[in-house]
This record gives structure tokens, C-alpha cells and sequence, in this order.
């Protein structure tokens, strides 16, 4: 998995959990909370969704990696690629 | 949540809540999650600890999911239980508000609950009236042109409203009346403004928690009042339709009779049938007193201290005209009071007529529809004890002597209608009293804001046993499915991302 396809899989959660919110422009190195209207609520979700999903555990501590769409990307696409 | 993030502020402040190891046999009366109750916040909770893979039943003592906001069918009507309005109601596209938090949690689509804005709202004092809207500054205009003195100290409560964090799940209690009092001096302006707040949401008598009071200030002002054309049923049809299809389980008639406890921790729960059943998290939403009576051993002197004893009466008059004809206006709601002082305490009579509610469901912007027939409803405050003590014959009488009252009291606050006419058009009427309330919600002293004293995040003396809806203290419907995600959110899905 590419980091750009790790991106994507990212959006694909935002867009389910806030269909109002226009994904069309996320800039990936801005912080995701800058752009879009998400709160704590909206973040637990998409580390519920990562794991519904995709069986990845995000813990608690590592929260902070998911503040944008590229640190989203570093944290996760190895994960991705040691499931696989 | 915005600047506040109360779900995610307070692991980290508070230190982990424990982990929830599963025990080695699972059986299939074992489930991850009980919930007690299938009122709004209890099937909010259902949806997300479902929608998460948990296994996960609600038990209902009733055959009819709601609750408190239910609805009942009588002599061929359908009657909403507890719903006038939807209050938080924002107009689409705006975010950041509790409505739009509860569709994205809940994976509602807007459109599904059909909501319809109120036309407008009226609080009617004896010599003073002031209009609201679901646009702040109609209300913000009334309030400056008719109290110009006040208008400084309003436009600061205003601001320490809009930027208060009503939703921090570790708040302390203040005394609303105290905070109010320092932007307000003039009392029936403060009146005024409480009215509603306390009407449509407070345990307290007199006074109220300043974060309570900021929760409803925004849902009644700064937010507004909607509902569906066919009222809370299309609410309660769109939940229970997202439980089913995320997996939730639900047992009808079939309540939690015993909260059996072992070394601090809920180790069963016995159903009326008096079938045992297991779950490693149990969440109660049938109020604090109530989940502390079914405890055992009893915690008694603790559902002693915090039980609710606000309760009240309303009756349902049905047309065959819509309330506009008589020139009753495009009032939604009016919150009325003809006392000196606005008192919103226990009745000490069997009603308390000096103040009340009434509500036009038939006053929403349907969208060029309407309801078919015109309905009239009328609340008051009212004394339990007064009502659970009568001999069935003596209730029925005295429904029927109150029934009456409780319309005149109402109908001082609208433009006169010869009796003969309301009497020639009026097809049905219903009316519920406090034990109508305690026989169908379970709510101690029928009251339906619960205890007084709300527990924020849920914690009660077991360590798996939360509670959530009313006695957690988010108001109204959509505060009462905001309560049920948040301490789903809160208590066992967070916890189990916690490495």
C-alpha cells in the first residue's frame, strides 16, 4: 500500500462519518481539525472505523498521529503493510 | 466537542477507566453491553456500541420503545408522550451544534428525521410578552427594545452562553440563578428567561445548574424548536431501524427487575421474567434513583438523597379546526405565567395554575401540509403524592374536574374563544397526570427531569455500571441521544482503544 492509497482509505472513513463536510480540498500536510469541522467525537471514530475496517489498532497514546491526512499516512501505512 | 472535547479531555485527566477482560466461557446469555431501557438515550447508546461490533441487547419493560419520548395510540389517535419540540433544532449547513454531532454519531442522514422548524414562540407574562424564533436575534431585538436598561448585562450573559462548556463531562454545579443574576438585575426579565429554560428541562426547583441552564438556554434561543410532521414516532422509527441493522438485540417487556452486585461490580442482571443474564458493561437509563433501587444489595439512602419530585399534568384537546382559525396565532409554543414572581417549584396543589406550557403542534412550517386535526396542549406543574394516593375512582373525577382548569388557566394567554364553539369543534380530549407518567416511564414521583442532582460522567458506586439519559444531565431529546453516545463513547468504546 502506497501512502497516497492510505490517504485515501482515510478519506473514505471522514467522508462516512461527516458526509456534510466537502472532502473535495483537504490539504494532506494541514491539520485536519483546521480544515474540517471534526471534534473528539469524530476522531474516536475514525480510530473505531480504522479498526471495523481494516482490523488496525490505533491505541489511545497515538492519537496525536492522526492529526492530518500526511501524519495519518506515516503512522499507518506501515501498519497497513505488516497486516498484509 | 469543539474547544471543550470533554470525551477525550477526561481520559487523559483522569486516568484509564479499567479494561474489560472477557470472562473465559462466553455464554450466549452474555452479552458486552447491557442496556437498561429503550428510551432515546438508550437506544443512542445501543446504536454506536453496536454499530462497533459490541454485543449488545437493550431491555424494555414496556412493548413500546421511548420512553419518555414515546407515543401512544388512544381511541384511534396517535398521541406523543413527552414531545412539544425538538429543541436544538440548527438549519442545515450548520455545524458544530448537538444535532449535527448526534447525525454524524449515529450515522443519521438529516433528511430521515424529517424535522420541520417551529413558526415562532411566545413567553407570556401577565403584562409582558416576548417572542422567539429559531432566529437569535428576533428574541435578542424583543429583549433590548422591551428591557433597554438590561440590554448590556443580557448581551453578556448571551457571551459566557455561547462560549460556556456546557458538555465538560467533569463539571461542578453552580447556581444559575447566582451566574443570571450578575448580568440581569431585572426580575422579570430574569423570570422570563428562566420560564422556558426550567420548563422544558429542569430537576431543580427554583434554581438550576448554570451548565444545565446554558445547555437548554442554547437549545430553546440559540438553536430553536422542530419537529416531524408525524411527531416523535419518525424519531423513534429512524433509531430502533439503525440498532436493528447495526445487530443490536432487544428484549420487549422484559425489564431489568435486579442489579446484583459482586466485589464492586455488577455480576448479573435478573430480569422480570427472572431469567439471569451477564455483561461485562451495564448501562442503565432509567435514572439514578430507580438504577440505585434495583441494586442489590438496595442502595436506598443514596436514591433517597437524588430523587426527582417535579412532575406535572397535561392536557390534549383535539378539533376538527386548526387553532389558527380562532385567531390563536402561529404560536409553537407559549410559556405563560400570571404570578408576581414565576415560581417553578412542587405543586402543592394537585396542579399548580399559575404558570404552564402550551403547544400547537400544529404550528410548525409542515411545508404546505398540516396535521389533519387541531390539537391543543396545555402542561403544568403538578404534585405527585396528591394524584398517586386516589382511589381510581376519585383520579378519573378529578382528571375530569382538572381537565377544565388547566384550559382556562391556558386560554388567559390567548385571544377569546366563546366556549360553545372550542366545545362544538373539540373531537377527543386525553390528559396524563403524574402517575400516568410513574406508571409508564417507571420515573419515581413521575418526575420527568429525574433527580436533581445530575451525575456528568455516568459513574456510579459499581465499576461497570453507568448511567445515562436524564439523571446524566444532557436535556431534551436530542441531549438525551447526545447522553447515550457520549457515555457509550466515554465508557467502553474508548476504553477499548486504550493500549
Amino acid at each position: 500500500m502506497t501512502k497516497e492509497d492510505c490517504q485515501k482509505l482515510v478519506i473514505d472513513i471522514i467522508a462516512d462519518i461527516a458526509p456534510d463536510e466537502d472532502l473535495s480540498a483537504i490539504k494532506p500536510e494541514i491539520r485536519l481539525r483546521d480544515q474540517l469541522q471534526l471534534d473528539s467525537m469524530d476522531f474516536l471514530d475514525i480510530v473505531m472505523e480504522l479498526r471495523k475496517r481494516h482490523g488496525i489498532e490505533v491505541p489511545e497514546a497515538d492519537y496525536s498521529h492522526l492529526a492530518s491526512l500526511e501524519s495519518c499516512a506515516e503512522y499507518l501505512t506501515p501498519k497497513f503493510s505488516t497486516k498484509a | 466537542m469543539g474547544r471543550a472535547d470533554p470525551i477525550f479531555y477526561l481520559a487523559a485527566t483522569r486516568g484509564a477507566s479499567e479494561r474489560i477482560a472477557s470472562p473465559p466461557e462466553v455464554k450466549d446469555s452474555h452479552y458486552d453491553v447491557a442496556i437498561i431501557g429503550a428510551g432515546m438515550s438508550g437506544l443512542a447508546a445501543g446504536i454506536r456500541l453496536a454499530h462497533f461490533g459490541k454485543k449488545v441487547c437493550i431491555f424494555e419493560r414496556h412493548n413500546a420503545a421511548g420512553g419518555l419520548n414515546g407515543f401512544y395510540s388512544f381511541a384511534g389517535r396517535k398521541y406523543d408522550v413527552g414531545l412539544h419540540a425538538l429543541t436544538n433544532y440548527v438549519s442545515p449547513g450548520v455545524k458544530g451544534t448537538p444535532l449535527g454531532k448526534l447525525l454524524r454519531q449515529l450515522r443519521i442522514d438529516r433528511d430521515e428525521f424529517a424535522l420541520c422548524p417551529q413558526k415562532q414562540s411566545r413567553i407570556a407574562f401577565r403584562d409582558c410578552a416576548l417572542k422567539f424564533t429559531n432566529e437569535f436575534s428576533v428574541l435578542d431585538a424583543e429583549v433590548v427594545g422591551k428591557f433597554p436598561a438590561q440590554a448590556a448585562g443580557w448581551r453578556a450573559l448571551v457571551q459566557l452562553v455561547r462560549t460556556y462548556d456546557d458538555v465538560a463531562l467533569d463539571a461542578q454545579p453552580r447556581s444559575a440563578r447566582e451566574v443570571v443574576s450578575r448580568h440581569l438585575t431585572d426580575p422579570l426579565l430574569t423570570d422570563m428567561i428562566f420560564c422556558p429554560v426550567m420548563y422544558y428541562g429542569s430537576a431543580q426547583e427554583r434554581d438550576m445548574d448554570f451548565g444545565q441552564f446554558v445547555i437548554m438556554f442554547k437549545a430553546l434561543y440559540l438553536e430553536g424548536f422542530a419537529r416531524p410532521l408525524d411527531g416523535v414516532r419518525v424519531i423513534l422509527r429512524v433509531l430502533l431501524e439503525k440498532f436493528r441493522q447495526a445487530g443490536g438485540e432487544r428484549r420487549m417487556q422484559c425489564g431489568v427487575a435486579q442489579i446484583k452486585e459482586a466485589q464492586g461490580r455488577v455480576a448479573q442482571l435478573v430480569l422480570d421474567n427472572g431469567e439471569e443474564i451477564t455483561a461485562s458493561q451495564v448501562i442503565s437509563s432509567v435514572g439514578f434513583a430507580e438504577t440505585m433501587n434495583l441494586c442489590v444489595p438496595p442502595q436506598t439512602q443514596a436514591a433517597a438523597a437524588n430523587t426527582g419530585n417535579l412532575s406535572f399534568v397535561e392536557t390534549i384537546s383535539v378539533f376538527r379546526r386548526q387553532p389558527a382559525e380562532w385567531g390563536w396565532g402561529d404560536d409553537t409554543i407559549i410559556f405563560f405565567n400570571d404570578a408576581e414572581r414565576f415560581e417553578y417549584v412542587h405543586a402543592r396543589e394537585q396542579v399548580d395554575l399559575r404558570s404552564g406550557v402550551i403547544c400547537f403542534p400544529n404550528n410548525f412550517d409542515y411545508a404546505g401540509r398540516n396535521l389533519s386535526e387541531g390539537i391543543f396542549r396545555v402542561t403544568c406543574l403538578a404534585n405527585y403524592a396528591r394524584w398517586a394516593q386516589l382511589p381510581e375512582e376519585i383520579y378519573q373525577a378529578d382528571k375530569q374536574r382538572w381537565f377544565p382548569e388547566v384550559v382556562r388557566s391556558a386560554q388567559r394567554f390567548l385571544p377569546v374563544v366563546a366556549p360553545e364553539v372550542l366545545a362544538e369543534a373539540q373531537l377527543a380530549t386525553d390528559m396524563f397526570t403524574p402517575r400516568t407518567i410513574k406508571k409508564f416511564t417507571g420515573h419515581l414521583n413521575g418526575a420527568i427531569y429525574g433527580s436533581p442532582r445530575k451525575i456528568r460522567d455516568g459513574r456510579t458506586h459499581l465499576s461497570n455500571l453507568y448511567l445515562c439519559g436524564t439523571d446524566q444531565g444532557f436535556l431534551g431529546i436530542i441531549g438525551a441521544m447526545l447522553s447515550g453516545i457520549s457515555m457509550a463513547n466515554y465508557h467502553v468504546l474508548q476504553g477499548s482503544t486504550r493500549g
